[in-house]
């Protein structure tokens, strides 16, 4: 598996640390089901067989976050974007 | 038809030609008591603990492929019950307790072997944790050795223990772990399962759940609507593509574990070896290839194949260890797709969905589970109660902070 990164160009997945789903967002702390809303951030995921929005950290490279659409049935990369992209 | 030197004597005579097949490859019937999807160990296991120790005969084994072709096909065989924690330790040890009767109890040769599990440590902080955990098994009852440098060269005096990075101070044994076959546990329950008129059906996927407002009444498959009053799904790997059809979000990622096998060589280690820091284990098959592996490659995947960075990491923790296992050449290496929950620790429990039960979240720990999984999951399918070893493994453990986090890591699956 090979990522093409923005910044440094196609490098070997050993380069880079997985975080996971890119889908996560920070639930509002004081709303008033704040409590079901994390439980449902933290700790349920999508977990889909296909293509999935991703975070990937270009440790050994530079650094950055990036957000990869991959399938995970054939570990093809369909993109790469910046992480903070959208 | 029992197996028995009689019986062996006896086709022998007829030059084994009057063997009749192991178990029964049914077609399905329009309803049942119990729909178990997924024919690998487990489902199968459950389906036969349903049937002798509940009494449900009217049950069926749904498999999308032939049974015995996903993870338990493709695991690593080792059987061990060294947990930590105590909504842990007691289930494990409940399955050990299980093998140890399971070849007389299914009547096939499960090859159970209980050539003892060794953990290496290599560090006095890892010493400790051992320790610990050596102490939480036997006070739980279950067997446990801290061996220091010594007793560890005398069962393997090959390893590299002045390795300048990962010297072997010692490590923690169980002698009543070990390995079993994983094909013959696959066919051992079927056939003890089948005997007692369970329905096994292969090439039978699970295409959606017929459901009725809250309930769930059954599942469409491949071959037509199959209605049960209870159904269980028993498919780890695939678990979140499966509970996505009934609308069910779980603690579940999927990740691939890589294994790898040798060519077959001279008896070299006659137990189960891990290298926890190294990440890597190893054992021998009774063919005798070096079967080995070490962590999961670390993103989801349904692929079952890894990554190349993984085979190195896997081959230079080898070659900390053993330095002559250099001169082998690897045979084989495959993946299996792993069940990582949000804890490492599995979940047997009912969903939100009347009529519809859970056995999934194995991570990479599914194969030494496979009797006291069948066993819990027969138990609350037929009760609908917890059994009391697994009454941990809750599915709102994540919503109400009881977790079995044995590694302590957190929600974040490929850590554990």
């Amino acid at each position: 598996m090979r990522i093409q990164c923005p910044f440094c160009g196609e490098r070997d997945v050993n380069e880079f640390a997985y975080l996971g789903d890119a889908e996560f967002k920070r639930p509002d702390p004081n709303a008033a089901d704040a409590a079901a809303r994390f439980f449902e951030a933290v700790y349920l995921r999508d977990n889909p067989a296909g293509p999935h929005d991703e975070l990937w950290y270009h440790t050994y490279g530079c650094r950055s976050w990036l957000r990869v659409t991959r399938d995970t049935l054939t570990h093809e990369i369909l993109r790469v974007q910046i992480g903070d992209a959208h | 038809m029992r197996y028995s030197l009689f019986s062996l004597l006896r086709h022998s005579l007829s030059k084994h030609r009057g063997w009749a097949p192991a178990w029964r490859d049914a077609t399905p019937k329009p309803g049942y008591d119990v729909i178990i999807v997924g024919g690998g160990g487990h489902g199968l296991a459950a389906a036969y603990y349903l049937a002798k120790v509940h009494g449900v005969r009217n049950v069926a084994v749904l498999e999308k492929r032939h049974i015995g072709s996903g993870n338990a096909g493709r695991n690593t065989t080792i059987i061990r019950s060294n947990y930590l924690l105590p909504g842990n330790n007691p289930f494990y040890e409940w399955s050990m307790q299980l093998w140890e009767g399971l070849e007389q109890d299914l009547n096939y040769n499960t090859m159970v072997s209980q050539r003892g599990v060794l953990n290496l440590y290599h560090s006095d902080a890892q010493r400790d944790a051992y320790a610990r955990r050596g102490n939480a098994m036997r006070m739980h009852g279950v067997d446990a050795e801290l061996l220091d440098t010594e007793g560890v060269r005398r069962m393997l005096p090959f390893l590299d223990f002045e390795n300048a990075r990962f010297p072997v101070l010692g490590g923690l044994l169980q002698r009543r772990g070990g390995t079993a076959r994983h094909d013959a546990v696959v066919w051992g329950y079927a056939r003890a399962a089948s005997d007692l008129s369970v329905d096994i059906i292969q090439n039978c996927e699970v295409t959606g759940f017929i459901r009725e407002g809250e309930r769930i009444a059954g599942v469409h498959t491949s071959r037509g609507p199959i209605r049960a009053a209870r159904t269980g799904i028993a498919v780890a790997g695939n678990t979140s593509r499966l509970a996505n059809l009934a609308g069910l979000r779980l603690p579940i990622e999927s990740h691939v574990l890589q294994a790898f096998v040798s060519e077959a060589i001279k008896p070299f280690i006659d137990c189960v070896v891990t290298m926890g820091a190294g990440h890597f284990y190893i054992s021998q098959s009774d063919k005798g290839g070096l079967v080995f592996g070490g962590d999961i490659d670390g993103y989801n995947s349904y692929a079952q194949r890894g990554n190349l960075p993984t085979v190195e990491h896997v081959c230079e923790s080898g070659m900390a260890l053993i330095p002559s296992m250099g001169r082998v050449r690897i045979l084989r290496s495959w993946g299996g797709i792993m069940d990582m929950s949000m804890d490492g620790s599995p979940i047997i429990d009912r969903t939100p969905l009347e009529g519809l039960y859970l056995n999934a979240g194995w991570c990479y720990g599914g194969f030494k589970a496979t009797p006291a999984s069948g066993w819990c999951f027969a138990h609350l399918l037929a009760t609908e109660q917890a059994y009391p070893v697994a009454r941990g493994f809750r599915l709102d453990r994540f919503a109400t902070g009881h977790l079995i986090d044995e590694n302590g890591r957190g929600a974040q699956p490929n850590l554990h």
